[in-house]
């Protein structure tokens, strides 16, 4: 960078910083000269290192100084000194001696302590009281100066290497808040090249650095230098808001439907046996209908007019020209409330519907299914589904193939494969698979098929091919986002939430 | 699902041709079953419940070797009288149908016995829906004495030695102490009596629906005449069940005799291997599947899925228990062309495609509240009465579920819990947290179902200043975007601060409720962050813009 842009872009507190560097080499010198606060100056004088201008030198020094005690002495004498000042050559009662010395019950027991040490008192025991009288040697150091006292007499605060008497700088370092050793940051700066350079050069005067309605208003703006940015520079970050990346994938798919045509349906999640399961011609023993694989609820559903038609249709196949099951139909069984395994429940709703004249007809549906498990890395008790059903006299399986391999394409996969699969409602039934372009391995989506007449005379009233699919979409999505284990899919980690990248289908 | 684990060696000995290992793979997927793995010699195979004729190794190599084309139509059985005679007893109501046959000419391994028992096992599970619906026993027919009574006895009146069992007990005790006593026990809830094969000098050979016996019912390395026996609840079923095991043993080697059934008002002879018929419409078929097939094309792809061809006629093998409709073979001859062959086409039909109008709206409702900032989350519909009652000071009982194995055992009242917990869980992340949710939320009252589901949408704010104004803030931004007015007023409920807490009106009606959620509620969730919350009835607020 040259040097004009350099100055360009310099901020206002960098350009009140600059002109005192020459001066002053010390952070409070540098304060003082530049009348800006610390904080300020350390701020600028960092952001011109990162340019270059500068290099700022941090050393620490320690520092002594007298504390609270420290300094209370020095004016006041040692206690020490004071307790002997009270003794006589005789044994006095420690309490007359407390009184008149006028010190602390706690500076008393460390004096006493102290001076038996260095032999200048005699203590005894009267009564359970303690006596304490002066010796020879007491008097000679009450006579004296001692180190302690020249100690204090020093000019603080010193340079920790200075101190001399490093023997009493010991011993006072052990008493209560006499001193104190202080850490100290001197920052000072030395100035490069290029700072020596730029400091010696006129900054053009005064910088905006931002355009306000004021300045717009009167137009002053006109004689402003604004400050040029570092627009290459990283700014904090923020946050937006943000749709749950779930739904952003499920809104793209529900668009695929609708601009191919098809009408979207919607429905309970609380749904009988009878729509769930029986009206799509799934057996009453069918092992799916356990305990362990639906959840129920209780209480018992109202049927609709039709059922006794897909009793019919489970006994003796009706007038389908099946065999049925061949089994009693168990009002009780489909009288069961559950929760919808499929949304598949809602095309057998639809057709229910629908008459001669509204066909051909193409629905979807994605919604919430259920299924009786316990949650871990491959399995959720409730996941999506997309739902699709073409209700057309002349609709076949290679139509199935069609509207499904369109699907995908715009999901990304570009190769689809049918497999023959079983379900009680569809025949011919098939699995679908997408080649997965990276992983180069066939993924399974889910079941299609063509509904059995046992499933759509009895709802529609005749009979007419009906395609339908229900694809899982747990596994795509996932897919997408390189989500490994399903649960994260609905966690609601706002972070994850937060960084998700688009849906950018 | 279940599966049958064929030996690579002795599978293609049956099937009659070698295929290198990606055709067979290949193969096996499109014949209708879900390859599971191949480990060395095992080929492990996923069978669709609707095809329990090829849980056996023998059953699967006569459909495999169909399919590919070596041995294809249908496949002839012969049956002889074997002039022997099983009386079934007015009594076993419980379990009335029976169905026996006689296998000659077997020689068995160790092998040999255990797939047998496998074989019996796995469709016990499917085709006999857990021994339920039926349940099969095979017998050294040398060590029976004809005729066979088929009785229900009161258990404590009956003495034998169940397999695996060293001495005799009264059969009340194998209920309680046998493992498949243990097992099937359910089955016969309400039993008083239960169903015995009983030869003519009095021997138990089994009790039903549970175990053989030690002495009459267990197959040994000399055994080389069987007796194989049915029962269930179903007729249809048990003669099915006794076709596939008696084709699977001829398979192996044997050679089928039949026995007669005397019920107390009939008398039949099983096994029937007579192909049923059933008439095919061809242009049907050709319809469904989009494709133009001569009849000499349906005869072939029919043969090569192991049925007979004739006239319109299509004779169906007798071991096939999921014929109910010609589309049923419409399907087989779709995998017999190959799915793989089908050429995608989207048909030339014009229709208009069409939103659902609340799922739009609640769309547009999403997109509001993301201008504002908001994040969506995406809860659970199934969550803990805890949540939904003690932690939010909330007496209301919601729905639960009977048999939830997880402890997820209740379908959530409201959104606001949820909510919560999200800010519970996320108090590690970057502040102001102001979440919201659309979905689902279920009460009791006059349906179908008796449960009402509505879509509701609830808003949180969460940051250190978060108060009563900036939720109100959100709800009129919403009001305002979509052209309404709403009001509030004031009112207590056990989640919020009081005096902070008012219930939301449009036009007089009751719509939903905003206020700050009390600290105790937050000391529950052990949140340390003000939150302030709306939870709204978007099925009202949709139904007045229309």
């Amino acid at each position: 960078m040259d040097i004009e842009s350099l100055i360009a872009k310099l901020h206002p507190l960098e350009r009140q910083v600059l002109p005192v560097l020459k001066e002053n080499k010390t952070l409070s010198a540098i304060c003082k000269a530049s009348k800006l606060q610390e904080i300020e100056v350390i701020r600028s004088l960092q952001w011109l290192e990162n340019k270059g201008v500068l290099k700022i030198n941090t050393s620490v020094t320690k520092e002594v100084n007298l504390d609270k005690n420290g300094l209370f002495y020095k004016k006041e004498g040692l206690p020490e000194k004071i307790f002997l000042g009270v003794l006589d050559n005789e044994f006095k009662g420690l309490n007359v001696i407390t009184k008149k010395s006028k010190l602390s019950r706690e500076e008393v027991n460390a004096c006493i302590g102290l001076l038996k040490k260095r032999n200048a008192i005699d203590v005894t025991k009267k009564e359970d009281i303690l006596h304490i009288k002066i010796t020879k040697e007491g008097e000679k150091i009450l006579g004296e100066k001692s180190p302690e006292e020249e100690f204090l007499e020093m000019k603080f605060p010193m340079k920790l290497e200075d101190i001399k008497d490093q023997k009493t700088f010991g011993e006072f370092k052990k008493r209560k808040e006499l001193i104190k050793v202080d850490e100290i940051k001197k920052v000072s700066i030395e100035l490069t090249e290029l700072g020596l350079d730029l400091s010696s050069r006129d900054l053009g005067g005064e910088v905006v650095n931002r355009l306000t309605s004021g300045m717009l208003k009167d137009g002053s703006w006109k004689d402003k230098n604004f400050r040029s940015y570092d627009v290459e520079i990283n700014v904090p970050s923020i946050n937006r808001g943000k749709k749950h990346f779930v739904n952003e994938a499920v809104k793209y798919i529900r668009s695929i439907w609708l601009e191919m045509g098809f009408q979207e349906m919607s429905g309970n999640y609380v749904q009988s046996a009878f729509w769930d399961l029986d009206a799509l011609f799934v057996p009453q023993d069918h092992p799916a209908r356990e305990m362990q694989d639906t959840f129920y609820l209780n209480g018992k559903a109202e049927l609709p007019g039709l059922w006794e038609k897909v009793k019919d249709v489970h006994e003796t196949g009706g007038d389908t020209g099946s065999k049925g099951w061949g089994y009693k139909f168990s009002e009780d069984e489909t009288r069961k409330v559950l929760l919808r395994t499929h949304t598949t429940v809602l095309s057998a709703q639809t057709i229910s519907q629908l008459k001669k004249e509204d066909l051909p007809a193409k629905f979807f549906a994605i919604g919430k299914v259920f299924r009786n498990e316990a949650l871990d890395w491959k399995h959720l008790f409730e996941f999506n589904q997309v739902e699709g059903i073409v209700i057309d006299p002349n609709a076949n399986l290679k139509h199935l193939k069609g509207y499904l391999t369109q699907f995908y394409k715009k999901m990304g996969f570009t190769k689809v494969r049918m497999r023959p699969a079983h379900f009680p409602y569809t025949e011919p039934s098939l699995e679908v698979d997408v080649f997965h372009p990276v992983r180069k391995e066939w993924i399974e989506l889910g079941g299609a098929g063509i509904f059995r007449p046992e499933v759509v005379k009895p709802l529609l009233g005749f009979d007419c091919p009906v395609i339908a699919w229900g694809q899982g979409m747990g596994r795509i999505i996932s897919e997408y986002w390189k989500i490994t284990d399903i649960r994260d899919l609905y966690k609601n980690d706002l972070k994850q939430i937060r960084e998700m990248k688009t849906w950018l289908r | 699902m279940p599966t049958v684990t064929l030996n690579k060696t002795e599978f293609e000995k049956l099937v009659g041709k070698e295929l290198p290992l990606e055709q067979l793979k290949d193969r096996i997927s499109m014949l209708g079953t879900d390859l599971e793995g191949i480990e060395g010699e095992e080929i492990k195979v996923e069978i669709f419940p609707n095809r329990p004729d090829l849980l056996s190794e023998q059953g699967f190599a006569r459909a495999f070797s169909s399919f590919i084309g070596v041995k294809t139509g249908l496949r002839e059985y012969n049956v002889e009288s074997s002039g022997m005679k099983v009386i079934v007893d007015s009594s076993v109501t419980m379990r009335p149908f029976t169905a026996c046959a006689i296998v000659k000419g077997l020689s068995f391994t160790d092998e040999k016995i255990r797939e047998i028992m496998q074989i019996q096992e796995k469709l016990a599970t499917t085709h006999g829906r857990n021994r339920k619906k039926s349940a099969y026993g095979i017998y050294p027919a040398k060590k029976i004495k004809f005729p066979i009574r088929y009785i229900a006895k009161n258990p404590k009146d009956v003495l034998f030695k169940p397999l695996g069992f060293d001495e005799e007990v009264t059969a009340d005790e194998i209920i309680e102490t046998h493992p498949k006593g243990k097992t099937y026990k359910n089955i016969t809830e309400g039993w008083e009596k239960y169903p015995f094969f009983i030869d003519a000098e009095d021997n138990v050979m089994c009790m039903l629906p549970f175990t053989n016996s030690e002495d009459t019912g267990k197959v040994e390395l000399d055994t080389t005449e069987v007796f194989v026996e049915c029962t269930g609840t179903d007729l249809q079923n048990v003669m099915v069940a006794l076709n596939i095991i008696v084709t699977t043993l001829a398979d192996m080697g044997g050679k089928i005799y039949s026995v007669d059934i005397e019920y107390p008002d009939q008398k039949i002879t099983t096994p029937n291997l007579k192909p049923p018929e059933m008439e095919i419409d061809l242009n049907l078929i050709n319809k469904l599947l989009g494709l133009e097939l001569k009849e000499k094309d349906a005869k072939d792809l029919l043969e090569k899925m192991g049925y007979g061809y004739e006239s319109g006629k299509v004779k169906i093998p007798a071991y096939r228990a999921d014929i109910l409709h010609q589309v049923d073979l419409a399907e087989d001859i779709a995998i017999a062309y190959g799915y793989e062959n089908f050429i995608e086409e989207i048909p030339n039909v014009a229709t208009i495609g069409k939103e659902n109008p609340l799922e739009k709206f609640m769309e547009k409702i999403r997109d509001i509240l993301i201008g504002l900032q908001l994040i969506e989350v995406k809860n659970f519909h199934l969550t803990t009465k805890e949540d939904l009652t003690e932690k939010i000071h909330c007496k209301e009982e919601p729905i639960s579920l009977q048999n939830a194995i997880g402890e997820h055992n209740h379908l959530r009242n409201k959104i606001f819990s949820s909510l919560l917990k999200n800010l519970q869980e996320n108090q590690h992340h970057e502040y102001p947290q102001n979440i919201f949710e659309i979905g689902r939320i279920f009460e009791s009252g006059k349906t179908e179902t008796g449960v009402v589901e509505t879509e509701n949408l609830a808003i949180a704010l969460c940051h250190d200043k978060v108060d009563f104004t900036q939720i109100k803030q959100i709800l009129d931004v919403v009001a305002k975007s979509l052209g309404l007015t709403v009001s509030i007023k004031e009112t207590e409920h056990p989640s919020f601060i009081r005096g902070r807490v008012g219930k939301i009106f449009m036009n007089n009606i009751p719509i939903g409720l905003i206020g700050e959620i009390h600290p105790e509620v937050l000391g529950l969730w052990t949140i340390q962050v003000p939150i302030a919350i709306l939870e709204i009835n978007l099925e009202k607020l949709f139904s007045f813009l229309v």
